[in-house]
C-alpha cells in the first residue's frame, strides 16, 4: 500500500487542532506512522521550566494512533471510527526546546476494533517521554478522521 | 485557581478557567475553533478532551492539597463516552486517595448534561513535597 504523505499531510493541516499545535506528517507506511510537534510557547505546561504540557503529548499520540489504524496491515476501513479509549505513560518530562515525535503502529484491526501502541519522543524511539496504548471503534460512520 | 491556570501557557491557549463555588471546583473549556479535531461532525480533538481532563485532576489536586508546584502526571487513562460537540465543555475531578506520594484522581467532562459526560479519565500523580 502506498500513501501519498503530501496529501495526509495536507489533511492534517485541516484538522484545526492539529494546525494548531504545528502537527506535521514524518513518515506513514505500513508499519506505522510519525508525526511531529515542533517546541512553541504556547504549548508549555510548566512555566519555570518551560517543559510542554502533557495534554500536548495526548493530542499527538491520539491523532498519530488514529492515523495509524488507516495506514495498519490488512486494514480496508473506510468508515468512521472513534477513540474508545487512550491510556499514557509519562516516562520523564519532555526537554525544553526540542520538537516532539510519535511513533504510532496498529498491531491488531477486528471486524469492530483497532488496537494502537504509540511511543513519544525526542530523536531516540528507545528512549521515550511517554508511551500509550489506545484501542479505536470502527465503522462508527460519519466522515473518515484519517 | 484561575491565576494559576493563567500562568500555565497551553491552558491558556487552550481557553481554560475555573470556577470556584463554595468547596466545589468547575474548569471550564469554552468552544473555539481551534479545539476541532474532526470538521465533518464537527468535534472537539480527542487530545483536546485528554489535555482538559489532565489539567481538571490536577487543578482538583491543588486545591485540594494547596501544594503550589504542580504535580507531575504517572499515568493517565482516558474514556472517550460521547463525540464533545462545538459547544462549551465542564469538568470535575476528586481525589479518591491522597498518598504521601502518589494521588489517584478521577474526572469527568460534560457540555449540556452532567448525567451524560463526553469523557472520564483516572490518572496516578506523583505529589512535590512542600
Amino acid at each position: 500500500m502506498t500513501v501519498d504523505v503530501d496529501e495526509i499531510d495536507a489533511h492534517l493541516a485541516r484538522i484545526p487542532h492539529a494546525a494548531a499545535i504545528g502537527m506535521e506528517l514524518v513518515s506513514r507506511d505500513e508499519s506505522g506512522c510519525i508525526i511531529r510537534v515542533p517546541y512553541a510557547d504556547h504549548l508549555v505546561g510548566d512555566p519555570d521550566t518551560g517543559v510542554v504540557h502533557g495534554g500536548v503529548l495526548t493530542a499527538l499520540l491520539d491523532n498519530a494512533s488514529g492515523m495509524a489504524v488507516r495506514a495498519g496491515p490488512n486494514n480496508e476501513t473506510s468508515g468512521g471510527m472513534a477513540t474508545l479509549d487512550l491510556r499514557i505513560d509519562y516516562m520523564r518530562p519532555a526537554e525544553p526546546g526540542k520538537d516532539l515525535l510519535a511513533h504510532a503502529e496498529c498491531y491488531r484491526v477486528t471486524a469492530n476494533v483497532a488496537f494502537v501502541r504509540a511511543t513519544a519522543y525526542h530523536s531516540e524511539r528507545n528512549d521515550p517521554i511517554a508511551t500509550s496504548v489506545a484501542t479505536f471503534m470502527l465503522g462508527t460512520g460519519g466522515v473518515p478522521k484519517p | 485557581m484561575a491565576a494559576l491556570l493563567a500562568a500555565i501557557p497551553y491552558a491558556r491557549f487552550l481557553g481554560i478557567t475555573a470556577e470556584r463555588k463554595g468547596n466545589e471546583l468547575t474548569t471550564v473549556l469554552p468552544f473555539s475553533e481551534h479545539l476541532i479535531g474532526n470538521i465533518w461532525l464537527p468535534a472537539l480533538h480527542g487530545g483536546v478532551i485528554g489535555a482538559f481532563l489532565e489539567i481538571t485532576a490536577t487543578v482538583q489536586l491543588l486545591f485540594d492539597t494547596q501544594c503550589e508546584r504542580l504535580p507531575k502526571t504517572i499515568d493517565i487513562s482516558i474514556d472517550y463516552l460521547r463525540s464533545g460537540r462545538a459547544a462549551e465543555t465542564y469538568g470535575r475531578a476528586v481525589v479518591t486517595k491522597h498518598g504521601r506520594r502518589v494521588a489517584n484522581v478521577r474526572a469527568e467532562i460534560w457540555q449540556e448534561e452532567r448525567a451524560k459526560p463526553i469523557a472520564a479519565a483516572h490518572g496516578h500523580f506523583l505529589l512535590t513535597p512542600v
